[in-house]
């Protein structure tokens, strides 16, 4: 019933917007020259609106980006991000000025007559090939770095690590002693072991199953993701990671992680940031957060998908190797 | 074939229409319905996010046992941004608007009686209509519509334990695709053939309005993509009703093993993307051609680069068809192929600056008529830019890793082709209102409904780049789970106040359009003083468009202005001058 209130609601509004514009006498359909006259000024207006709402939203939302990368992959990867936003806020800010600009002053005025100008062969050869050239550069400079984050086949002594995705947790297995994860499946899933960890597979019994992620300094991890039913993205944005879990194969990402949790939370953009959280926090009345390093579900995978995350904690090697050791191997959970 | 003889009935007038210029109108209200619902929607959720513990009446009110206290579940979040996508994406900016104007003025532009096959229109009209029926029926049902995203990816679309939409919901969505497909592609191939075939004399195809254009390759791309996306549902139907596994393998679900074996979702994705990139500029490229007509018109000076504008839309065509895997970076697709996919999406940036740059020189010394079709043109040209070199970031494959999947690409598409698209969308129908209808839309309404939409555009949008680099994802019911996003709250509050704005402003344009429809001023046969061909024809209907003859054409589209005539107009069907130089 309310449903059908609200819809009344909305077409007794059209009907009065159109009231009121008939009783101002707006029959008038076609623009005249006073309507070119202020909607030109409008549109120089507009242009101020504009590169305002830009200046503002840098000025305002730039405490909002996330701090610096954690990885030595994220490092370069913030290197590509700020030339190539510097790129698109240099033509950004040239087109629309020019846009709003040519809006404004070529408004129309009677009696006049546009410039007839059909075609230039040399301006157009301009506005190709520079971007082609600048496009140029860019595809090779990103693939210089997409290649280097993917490519982790010379990597001395990785740390193996599996992250395995459900509806909607997350959960992790070490390779072990051996580095090398034993084969799972779905099929072997059975009472405790929830990841269908293989324990007829002799490189399985080392396996360390863990509920919550750590990370050496220094080291190159390789994940491996699997998930157990529907797709998910393991999404690890302080590291400039991302990768889908995909039911039925196994998926790969790798980083150095560079900074600890700890060095983390001491990065001065880090601490403005959790400083503006918590008074945020303070204000509804909740408890002061503390930064920790997150991987989150960032594919539509269900009812719970905004609430499917994992804790990462990234240490010094020897404090890493010191929890590892702590950890159950698979061989003393299942058994 | 001037048929006045035989007599017509209201079903075969207004229902069963083969006349073009009444299937061109069934489309649009089609369409403005379809996207009442769909940006309404986009209200709803809106408030969600931006107050996820919030009660609201609007909520209890619409929806139904999915609420509690005014509350959304979950679940019928996720459906509302699904079936919101899915509308705006198909049933509005593809079929409302392609289908409009392409029903509208191939055959007014190009010079024909009607299209090549009257009756094939009318079928994929009333196609287009069932597909709607049938999506609008599946909002109704027990367990909720679709709501695996729009681009249903499986499993989750697969597995109706997975989410409640993905049983009879997700059915209905899969049918009403199908139907769809079906109807736009009867739709393209009958755009193709007129194109080709029913031509007047002296229109060349060097001599076709950018309009023309733009809906003949529109119609190519969506012949040779959305078979695959039939194809893609087809398989996705067999494995959820037939046990194949296509797209599925190694599924352990609510404590069981599914028989599922050696599928992939991942083909999944190709498939999809093959037609969901293409997609993009089947919304886009209308829109753009609307666009160079318009602001043409309206600077009275010539679209600057005809020939650069032709040759860079069938660029994009090309290139749109081999992009597809940059929606897949880090689907686990092969590193290698990501690179390919890198080098030729960024390579869609060189035409695309083509026409953005030559939009901007048509306006140079100008003498620009501000009617509202011409507003939202120079708006589009605005957002098309903005939505455009963000491109460059998501269309690197090493960047998109991080944005991936953020409010940052939610940004990014709505303004280079929701926004885009609407803009085209709405433009098209201030500029030839009259033509469809015989009167004229009120020019002050036109005014105050481009002004709200476009502050209201940009408020929702810009700020909407920050919260992604923030790396917050989409689709996330609620933010509350991490306390790492409480900064971003905020930023959520403004972006719906701006959004509620961007949609009541909608309102002021339904009033406009509907009301006008019977009450608006009477139409001059050509009140934008414009050169082509649809302008010649009589303000009242007829069928077969001209009384007598077909004119022939002598000339291109764009000769505004041109020095050596009075007027600074030129109608195509002006002979040239002796010694005169067609441009």
């Amino acid at each position: 019933m309310t449903a059908l209130l609200y819809i009344l609601l909305a077409i007794v509004i059209a009907v009065a917007i159109w009231q009121v514009a008939s009783i101002l006498k707006l029959k008038s359909v076609i623009a005249t020259e006073k309507d070119n006259n202020i909607q030109g000024i409008l549109f120089a207006v507009f242009g101020v609106f504009f590169y305002g709402l830009m200046i503002f939203s840098f000025v305002k939302y730039s405490a909002l980006l996330l701090p610096d990368a954690a990885s030595l992959e994220g490092e370069r990867y913030d290197t590509l991000y700020m030339v190539t936003m510097v790129l698109i806020l240099v033509v950004q800010a040239i087109t629309q000025f020019l846009l709003f600009y040519f809006a404004f002053k070529y408004r129309g005025v009677k009696g006049t007559k546009a410039l007839f100008y059909a075609d230039s062969h040399k301006l157009e050869l301009i506005w190709t090939v520079i971007p082609a050239v600048v496009l140029a550069g860019m595809v090779l400079y990103g693939l210089s770095v997409w290649i280097d984050v993917m490519d982790s086949s010379d990597a001395e002594n990785p740390l193996i690590v599996e992250v395995y995705a459900k509806q909607f947790q997350w959960e992790a297995r070490y390779a072990g002693k051996d580095n090398e994860l034993g084969l799972a499946n779905v099929r072997n899933i059975k009472g405790i072991n929830t990841m269908g960890v293989d324990m007829s597979d002799k490189n399985a019994l080392d396996d360390i199953p863990v509920r919550e992620l750590h990370l050496p300094k220094g080291r190159k991890v390789i994940f491996k993701f699997r998930s157990q039913d529907v797709l998910h993205s393991a999404y690890m944005p302080h590291f400039r990671a991302q990768m889908n879990c995909v039911p039925g194969m196994v998926t790969q990402f790798a980083f150095t992680p560079s900074m600890t949790t700890e060095e983390m939370r001491l990065n001065e953009k880090t601490i403005a940031k959790v400083d503006n959280i918590n008074e945020i926090r303070a204000e509804k009345g909740e408890d002061p957060y503390e930064f920790d390093y997150l991987l989150l579900c960032n594919k539509i995978c269900g009812a719970s998908h905004y609430n499917m995350q994992m804790k990462i904690v990234v240490e010094e090697e020897a404090q890493f190797n010191s929890w590892l050791n702590s950890q159950k191997t698979m061989a003393q959970v299942v058994q | 074939m001037s048929d006045h003889h035989h007599k017509e009935t209201f079903v075969t007038k207004y229902i069963f229409s083969t006349d073009h210029k009444m299937i061109s109108k069934q489309y649009l209200v089609t369409g403005i319905f379809m996207g009442i619902i769909g940006v309404f929607m986009s209200m709803l959720f809106r408030l969600q996010i931006a107050w996820p513990e919030r009660s609201f009446s609007i909520i209890e009110a619409f929806l139904g046992h999915h609420q509690d206290g005014g509350v959304m579940s979950p679940d019928i979040y996720l459906a509302l941004v699904t079936i919101h996508g899915t509308i705006m994406v198909f049933f509005v900016l593809t079929a409302g608007l392609s289908g409009t104007f392409s029903n509208l003025l191939i055959p007014l532009q190009i010079g024909a009686r009607d299209m090549a096959s009257g009756f094939l229109n009318m079928v994929s009209y009333w196609l287009f209509f069932l597909s709607s029926l049938l999506m609008v029926i599946s909002l109704f049902i027990e367990a909720g519509p679709a709501s695996a995203g729009w681009t249903i990816y499986p499993p989750l679309s697969a597995l109706p334990q997975a989410i409640p939409g993905s049983g009879l919901g997700m059915t209905l969505w899969l049918v009403s695709m199908a139907i769809f497909i079906a109807s736009s592609l009867l739709g393209a191939l009958n755009y193709i053939v007129t194109v080709l075939n029913l031509r007047t004399v002296g229109m060349k195809m060097t001599r076709l309005p950018l309009t023309i254009w733009a809906f003949f390759i529109t119609a190519i791309i969506g012949v040779v993509s959305f078979p695959v996306l039939l194809s893609a549902a087809l398989l996705l139907i067999f494995d959820r009703s037939f046990g194949t596994s296509f797209y599925l393998s190694d599924i352990f679900i609510q404590g069981e093993v599914l028989h599922y074996q050696g599928g992939s979702p991942v083909l999944f994705e190709h498939l999809f993307w093959f037609l969901g990139h293409p997609e993009v500029y089947i919304v886009l490229l209308p829109a753009l051609g609307i666009t160079s007509e318009i602001i043409s018109t309206n600077s009275r000076k010539p679209i600057f680069g005809y020939r650069a504008m032709i040759g860079s839309i069938i660029a994009i065509a090309f290139l749109s068809t081999i992009v597809w895997g940059h929606h897949m970076f880090v689907s686990g697709m092969n590193p290698f192929l990501g690179s390919v996919f890198t080098f030729t999406t960024l390579l869609i940036a060189i035409p695309s600056a083509v026409k953005a740059f030559n939009y901007i020189t048509t306006l140079w010394k100008g003498n620009l008529q501000m009617n509202p079709a011409m507003l939202f043109s120079i708006g589009l040209v605005s957002t098309f830019i903005s939505g455009g070199l963000t491109g460059l970031v998501l269309g690197d494959s090493a960047l998109d890793i991080n944005v991936h999947d953020t409010y940052f690409v939610v940004a990014h598409f709505h303004l280079v082709m929701g926004v885009s698209a609407i803009y085209g969308m709405f433009a098209g129908v201030y500029h030839w209102f009259p033509k469809m209808y015989g009167k004229m839309m009120n020019k002050t309404l036109g005014y105050w409904h481009f002004w709200l939409t476009a502050v209201a555009a940009y408020g929702v949008f810009f700020p909407m780049h920050f919260i992604g680099l923030a790396g917050l994802p989409r689709r996330y019911y609620s933010n509350t789970a991490f306390p790492l996003f409480d900064d971003v709250a905020d930023v959520n509050i403004v972006i719906t106040l701006f959004a509620i704005l961007g949609g009541s402003a909608q309102i002021i344009f339904l009033a406009n359009f509907f009301i006008s429809i019977y009450k608006g001023k009477k139409a001059e046969q050509n009140p934008w003083r414009s050169n082509t061909l649809e302008w010649t024809t009589p303000v009242e209907h007829i069928h077969g468009n001209w009384p007598g003859e077909i004119p022939a054409v002598q000339r291109w589209a764009y000769d505004y202005s041109k020095p050596g005539y009075e007027e600074d107009f030129v109608c195509q069907t002006t002979p040239l001058k002796e010694g005169e130089e067609e441009s």
